[in-house]
């Protein structure tokens, strides 16, 4: 399968569902405000937020009454057209080696399961990899994210379950300093990101890899699962001014969730999404594609 | 929360060009619902499950009495809430058990939700029912998760039955016969986490229900999930026939509208909710704070619930008639003070006002203390003075002012504030204005 081809297939179940409903909407309705309330309601019921709906509703509307466009394919063209600037507006950042990335975000998202795929994307592309057990906190995690070095073939550094996070990243870029590790990735526990003393440790963590490690490109990505409603951008804001985000790592995209709050996240909060994982398997990862993305969405 | 600010101001707003009273107009429902159907929106409530629930709503309201102690806005988020509630309960925190033991409890869900951290929480539960139960490890495909399940097990001091990566169904049939040939009288099955539409592993769950007599199955769902929930919550309904949900990780700040899907779609009880990381986190449901939850709105609700509990209706309407004849007296003043106390103090009323913040009104700004010295005064005086004030002479205030621990000049600004208070009234007195504490 092509490298897009699977986020695409992901999608394949939301295109079905919103494509129909378009096409629907188009037989049903002349391009009218009954049509452009309907055009917003499949819009949130992708999980787009109620503000970016009425926003890029409001946008097609004005370009296509300027346009005097009437026509199906032009709305539909317009609407992706609209929603992938919208993504566009947070840009991917260049990813420079050395390296360190940083995986946060709430309990249950997948930043383990991401890792071990990432891992192995990274030996895919010729680059030497180490990975953090940093998640000292959650039963087994540590063990979880062994198995996933082992299937991917790469080094692991770990402490004790329970031991200082912190330490361990002092210790993982110590050794990724030493050995001259292209990609260094570190693993955090699951936390929710109302818990200020969670989030201290965290900020702990992100000055240890600044302070130590100031020479390698430092990434720190968030992990959302697609499934998330709107509390995704209070995470997103949350994590943001908590460690400076550089990106987000969409999962479960082969769910039946459309993920549309990353319209909110690259529009309003500026935070591109950079990796997106299409499924369990250990090469279930992909660079994010805006254009695919969009194209599978509607 | 700024959504509550915004919500209820531009309910506020709506209603604040209205004049008529009494009754629900279905004008004014329809504008007030525009409003909370935004809100469901933005608590992640599931769109369809927002239009019938308005819809619903909206023609139970139309001709509804507008309570005396509330506004119109504030009436229909009564409403609303209460519908919410209803919806969502009863409150029903209890697991079946089966005639013949071991009850066995099945837990099933997508990646993520917290399956195996909710077996060990449901497992101290268990124990403090004086049950014994047995933790049966069927998650064979995501790495590491049986040792999960080892590890949280040995905390909440529970056994783990386990046979590696064999197949689940079996191992399921192995942890039953175990727990009856050594004496657990509950087995709860952590199962893998699975996308609803992966129909091998959905006819897994299927297998495992049909071959060990369960007694519970319960669909476990992260609270933060969004507008997919119904499909999800659907789709193992209708698998598996589910007999519960439980809602984690609500120690967040997700506004859970997931949950009114979920309750929508499947109509089964929420039987628990995780509230936190560690094993003891675990609530009965509790449907009012939830209804509150989900309409963010949750000081503006306890402000209509206090407003109704300190102020019976009649009460009001003897206030409003001695208003409107000014007779109203120090006794009346000394009256609302204590409403006020009720409703836990001056302050704590004004922070739950909506608008309180933008009119520069922060809590602390209003002197309790000063308040309370009121109420000393007031109660200094004898019944005849508090209802005609007119005859305190200098003496009078001088035993007033010893007798409450005050000075002459305060129980002077007392009176003077009074007379002030009733002059205010009197301009009021046409009837159009609603009573409201003078201050």
């Amino acid at each position: 399968m092509s490298i897009f081809g699977k986020i695409k297939e992901a999608l394949k179940k939301t295109k079905a569902n919103v494509s129909t409903k378009m096409r629907q909407l188009f037989l049903k309705n002349k391009i009218g405000d009954a049509f452009y309330e309907e055009l917003e309601e499949i819009l949130i019921s992708s999980d787009v937020s109620v503000k970016t709906a009425a926003a890029v509703v409001e946008e097609v509307k004005e370009e296509a009454i300027g346009n005097k466009i009437k026509d199906e394919g032009f709305v539909t063209d317009l609407l992706k057209d609209i929603l992938e600037e919208t993504l566009d507006e947070a840009p991917m950042p260049e990813i420079k080696y050395p390296c360190v990335m940083m995986f946060v975000g709430v309990n249950g998202v997948g930043k383990t399961t991401t890792i071990g795929k990432l891992a192995n994307y990274f030996v895919r592309e010729k680059k030497s990899v180490t990975v953090a057990a940093a998640d000292t906190f959650r039963a087994a995690a540590i063990d979880q994210l062994g198995i996933w070095a082992d299937r991917a073939k790469v080094r692991i550094v770990k402490h004790e379950e329970g031991s200082d996070p912190s330490a361990v990243v002092f210790d993982a870029v110590s050794s990724a300093k030493a050995r001259g590790t292209d990609v260094l990735l570190i693993d955090t526990a699951g936390r929710l990101h109302v818990k200020e003393n969670l989030m201290n440790e965290l900020r702990k963590m992100d000055r240890v890899v600044e302070r130590e490690y100031p020479e390698a490109a430092f990434y720190k990505f968030l992990v959302l699962d697609a499934t998330t409603g709107q509390n995704a951008y209070s995470q997103a804001r949350v994590f943001k001014d908590a460690v400076s985000l550089d990106g987000i790592v969409l999962t479960k995209l082969d769910g039946t969730a459309k993920g549309g709050i990353v319209f909110s996240l690259c529009g309003e909060l500026r935070i591109p999404v950079v990796y997106a994982g299409v499924g369990e398997k250990l090469e279930d990862i992909e660079l994010f594609d805006a254009e695919q993305f969009v194209e599978g969405f509607i | 929360m700024a959504l509550f600010e915004s919500l209820s101001e531009r309910l506020n707003h709506i209603f604040s060009k209205l004049t008529k009273r009494g009754q629900l107009t279905e004008l004014e429902i329809r504008s007030a619902m525009r409003e909370v159907r935004v809100a469901l929106l933005e608590a992640d409530v599931n769109l369809k499950v927002v239009k019938s629930f308005i819809a619903d709503v909206s023609e139970k309201a139309v001709g509804q009495q507008v309570l005396e102690s509330l506004n119109p806005a504030q009436q229909v988020i009564k409403i609303v809430n209460d519908e919410l509630i209803a919806l969502m309960g009863p409150s029903n925190a209890k697991l079946e058990v089966a005639s013949n033991p071991p009850t066995v409890i099945m837990m099933c869900g997508l990646q993520g939700a917290g399956k195996t951290t909710m077996c060990a929480k449901l497992a101290i539960q268990l124990k403090k029912q004086g049950k014994k139960p047995l933790l049966a490890a069927c998650d064979i495909y995501r790495p590491a998760a049986i040792d999960q399940l080892k590890v949280v097990g040995g905390k909440a001091g529970a056994e783990v039955f386990e046979r590696g990566t064999q197949d689940p169904v079996k191992t399921a049939k192995e942890a039953v016969a175990y727990a009856k040939k050594m004496g657990y009288d509950t087995v709860v099955i952590d199962t893998a986490g699975r996308l609803h539409i992966d129909e091998k592993l959905m006819q897994e769950l299927e297998n495992i229900a049909k071959e060990v007599a369960v007694t519970e199955i319960l669909l476990t769902v992260d609270a933060m999930t969004g507008q997919d929930a119904v499909n999800v919550a659907e789709t193992f309904n209708t698998r598996l026939n589910v007999t519960g949900v439980i809602l984690t990780k609500l120690d967040g700040d997700t506004r859970g509208g997931a949950c009114l899907s979920i309750k929508a779609v499947t109509g089964k009880p929420i039987k628990f909710v995780g509230t936190g990381e560690k094993l003891t986190d675990l609530e009965p449901f509790y449907p009012d704070r939830m209804a509150s939850r989900i309409l963010g709105m949750g000081d503006v609700l306890s402000l209509i619930e206090k407003a109704q509990q300190a102020v019976s209706e009649q009460q009001a309407k003897a206030l409003e008639k001695k208003m409107r004849e000014n007779s109203f007296t120090l006794s009346d003043y000394l009256a609302q003070f204590e409403t006020l106390k009720k409703m836990g103090g001056a302050n704590a009323v004004m922070s739950m006002l909506p608008g309180a913040g933008k009119l520069g009104i922060r809590e602390g700004d209003i002197d309790e203390k000063k308040l309370e010295r009121i109420r000393a005064i007031i109660l200094s005086m004898t019944p005849k003075e508090r209802d005609n004030p007119q005859i305190i002479a200098s003496s009078r205030k001088r035993r007033i002012a010893l007798g409450s621990g005050t000075t002459v000049q305060d129980v002077n600004q007392l009176l003077k504030q009074f007379e002030q208070t009733k002059e205010l009234m009197k301009r009021m007195k046409s009837g159009k204005g609603r009573f409201r504490l003078p201050f």
